[in-house]
């Protein structure tokens, strides 16, 4: 069974077709239980969210901040496994028919293995995977078999990326970009970095793929502000932390339908809703 | 290279221009670090070949940090070691207490030439957070240092020798609360503050080219030891003996014995409470093969990845990673690599103490005991050099409850020690 590569590439230019930016969520899987993760999905996913990532709780998360720590924390301790990510992609994506990736640090992967992985994640009708701790000039064996599935390979690239290099990462990528709107780890910010719209300039100027912001969104007002130059609006410790701030699991899945209808606005440019 | 002490490898075998060593290495590390981390790389370049960086170096590493090093003789200790003879590398008479100086002085030079005018670094027994706290103070730099909670409180004097030198200290709350989560969290802090900051990292592991270059700012430890005991006994050792957590010191001393074929290079991991416990961190000898940290090395993890959570009475060599070129050298077979249990480690400890009156690092008394086993193993003609990585002023509150030393709280600190407080008069 191929992946669902076509299915992201055909939501996000829905998207562009309406002109507006697709809001994407992130969400880590076992998170607060595995199956209360799921729920979360098709909660955002109900809300407005267009594409949904779906986090591999890792023991050393370095690129997040105390809120997706936490969470990874709560997800491990409860004793999630690789299958039960993959279920969550299963079961998120049946439910919606929306495209689900996976976000996940390397090492877990490497252990895996890339052929069973990709292997397994395609089966389950995920539609790529992000990896922002696998340099472009080592993913040569991941991008010969996410291909050979039907997988998205989506590189981040940040404010500090020179262009020659953002030309190299973008031509091995597919999917989109995910463009780091500042330099720092996850969490939510007052303001979105001023670089970010630069950033997305730069990589604009050696792709087609679509190119979209995250790191610090977390209200309908930033993701309109990222939605006036960028194709998507990534959202994520302001799920989690939304999730975490419930008295219970009712009030955290109508917390975060709520906060994607908001922000499904906002990538809206604050017209109407999905 | 005119210098005396700056001594990269002169060969230049590995790693690979991508920073392989072998199997082992690379730079796994998010888009946000590249442009620093190849600003290192380099700088360092450029560093290794400028006449004048060797001699700034060469000139703190004699006036400031007190090299060469001493390499003593210790019969009344090898007495106890079938008797080999052993001679000890006086790491711990540096400045600062320990070998961590070399490469701490050397990245300091660096992020001057680099324009950065803050550093940060990770420390485990704080042994790394004082030299780089030092080094900071000499050349005016602002200075935080990431250290794991557990760790604050078993190594407390180090602590307050940073804060005295104007550090910031930050005790991590995170993961295991060691080593390990010192590093994820002063990695965080690097992404956010690249401009302005360089990451003084502490051992031969991290993504190229530290594993590398912190090799070759502590390339010196062997270079002086091989020379000094060529002087000393005549001919090279039969074995080269040194503790490793991350890996740096057993490099330093390793390095410029690799071609000598006929010695032996002997790393000591911390076997904790015994491997077979699975509390422990020896990750050369019961790791697989894995990503931490921005390289690929041996790491202690699960089935799916997950690092798992070591222990070792050494908050120096409580990690589960290991420096690339270590795993390298174990799969080569040029290095072996062996478990030494707390209760080896600190019986070591105390036996050198009471023989030869040097109190050890607790670190460093995982390689005495190594060596204690290898000097049994070779006999009477054995001759081998061990690497005293640093003094044990800091593990003295350790050793204190371990061994009962307190005068007023001795029966609490027995019962909190259990068996391995029980004194047996001197090792065997």
């Amino acid at each position: 069974m191929s992946g669902n590569v076509q299915l992201l590439n055909d939501t996000l230019a829905g998207a562009r077709a309406e002109g507006r930016s697709a809001l994407i969520a992130y969400l880590p899987a076992g998170f607060p239980t595995v199956d209360g993760g799921i729920e979360a999905i098709k909660a955002v996913f109900d809300g407005g969210a267009d594409v949904v990532e779906v986090g591999l709780p890792h023991s050393d998360p370095v690129l997040d901040g105390p809120v997706i720590q936490t969470a990874d924390d709560i997800a491990l301790r409860g004793g999630v496994r690789i299958a039960d990510v993959m279920r969550t992609v299963r079961e998120a994506h049946e439910a919606t028919g929306k495209p689900v990736l996976v976000m996940t640090y390397w090492n877990p992967v490497d252990r895996y293995g890339v052929e069973r992985f990709t292997a397994e994640l395609a089966e389950a009708g995920g539609a790529g995977c992000i990896l922002p701790d696998l340099p472009v000039q080592e993913s040569a064996l991941w991008r010969e078999h996410a291909e050979k599935h039907g997988l998205a390979t989506v590189f981040v690239v940040a404010p500090s990326s020179k262009d020659a290099r953002l030309a190299e990462i973008t031509a091995a990528g597919s999917g989109f970009v995910y463009a780091a709107s500042l330099m720092g780890v996850t969490g939510t910010r007052e303001s979105v970095g001023a670089q970010a719209e630069d950033l997305v300039d730069r990589t604009r100027a050696t792709t087609d793929l679509p190119v979209c912001v995250g790191l610090g969104v977390s209200n309908a007002a930033q993701a309109a502000e990222v939605a006036g130059f960028a194709d998507g609006v990534i959202v994520g410790s302001a799920f989690v932390k939304r999730m975490l701030d419930a008295p219970d699991e009712a009030a955290g899945l109508a917390a975060v339908r709520t906060l994607a209808g908001e922000l499904a606005k906002g990538v809206r440019g604050g017209r109407g809703t999905a | 290279m005119s210098s005396e002490f700056f001594i990269p490898d002169p060969e230049g075998r590995v790693p690979s221009a991508e920073g392989y060593f072998g199997a082992f290495g690379g730079k796994f590390i998010p888009e946000a670090l590249v442009a620093a981390v190849d600003e290192v790389a380099v700088e360092y370049d450029k560093a290794k070949a400028d006449p004048e960086f060797a001699r700034e170096l060469d000139d703190l590493l004699v006036n400031y940090t007190g090299r060469p090093s001493a390499l003593t003789e210790v019969p009344r200790f090898a007495e106890h070691a079938g008797g080999a003879r052993i001679f000890l590398k006086r790491e711990d008479l540096n400045h600062t207490g320990s070998h961590k100086i070399n490469n701490v002085l050397g990245q300091a030079l660096l992020t001057k030439r680099m324009g950065k005018t803050r550093v940060i670094a990770e420390t485990g027994a704080g042994q790394h957070g004082v030299a780089t706290a030092t080094a900071c103070a000499l050349f005016g730099l602002e200075c935080t240092i990431y250290m794991g909670e557990i760790d604050t409180r078993r190594q407390a004097l180090n602590v307050a020798r940073m804060r005295m030198l104007g550090a910031e200290v930050t005790a991590v709350k995170s993961g295991s609360r060691t080593l390990k989560d010192a590093i994820n969290e002063a990695f965080r802090d690097w992404v956010a503050n690249v401009d302005s900051t360089h990451y003084l990292f502490g051992t031969v592991a991290g993504p190229h080219p530290f594993p590398a270059m912190v090799r070759d700012f502590h390339r010196v430890i062997g270079v002086e030891a091989r020379r000094q005991i060529l002087e000393r006994a005549g001919r090279l050792p039969d074995a080269a003996v040194a503790c490793v957590g991350g890996g740096s010191n057993a490099i330093g001393l390793f390095h410029a014995f690799i071609p000598d074929a006929s010695v032996r290079l002997i790393g000591c991991e911390p076997a904790g409470h015994g491997v077979e416990t699975g509390e422990h961190a020896a990750t050369l000898t019961a790791g697989e093969p894995g990503i931490l940290h921005g390289s690929r090395s041996y790491v202690l993890q699960d089935d799916e990845g997950q690092i798992t959570e070591p222990y070792s009475i050494s908050a120096g060599l409580d990690y589960p990673g290991i420096g690339p070129e270590h795993a390298y050298l174990k799969d080569s077979g040029r290095g072996e690599y062996r478990a030494v249990t707390d209760d080896a480690a600190m019986q070591a400890l105390r036996l050198l103490s009471r023989t030869e009156g040097i109190i050890p690092a607790i670190e460093s008394a995982h390689a005495l005991a190594g060596a204690l086993e290898v000097g049994k193993e070779l006999g009477r003609d054995g001759l081998i050099v061990v690497n005293l990585s640093g003094r044990g002023d800091k593990d003295m509150d350790t050793a204190a409850r371990y061994f009962g030393l307190y005068e007023t709280d001795a029966a609490v600190a027995a019962d909190e020690a259990g068996e391995g407080a029980e004194i047996e008069g001197d090792a065997k």
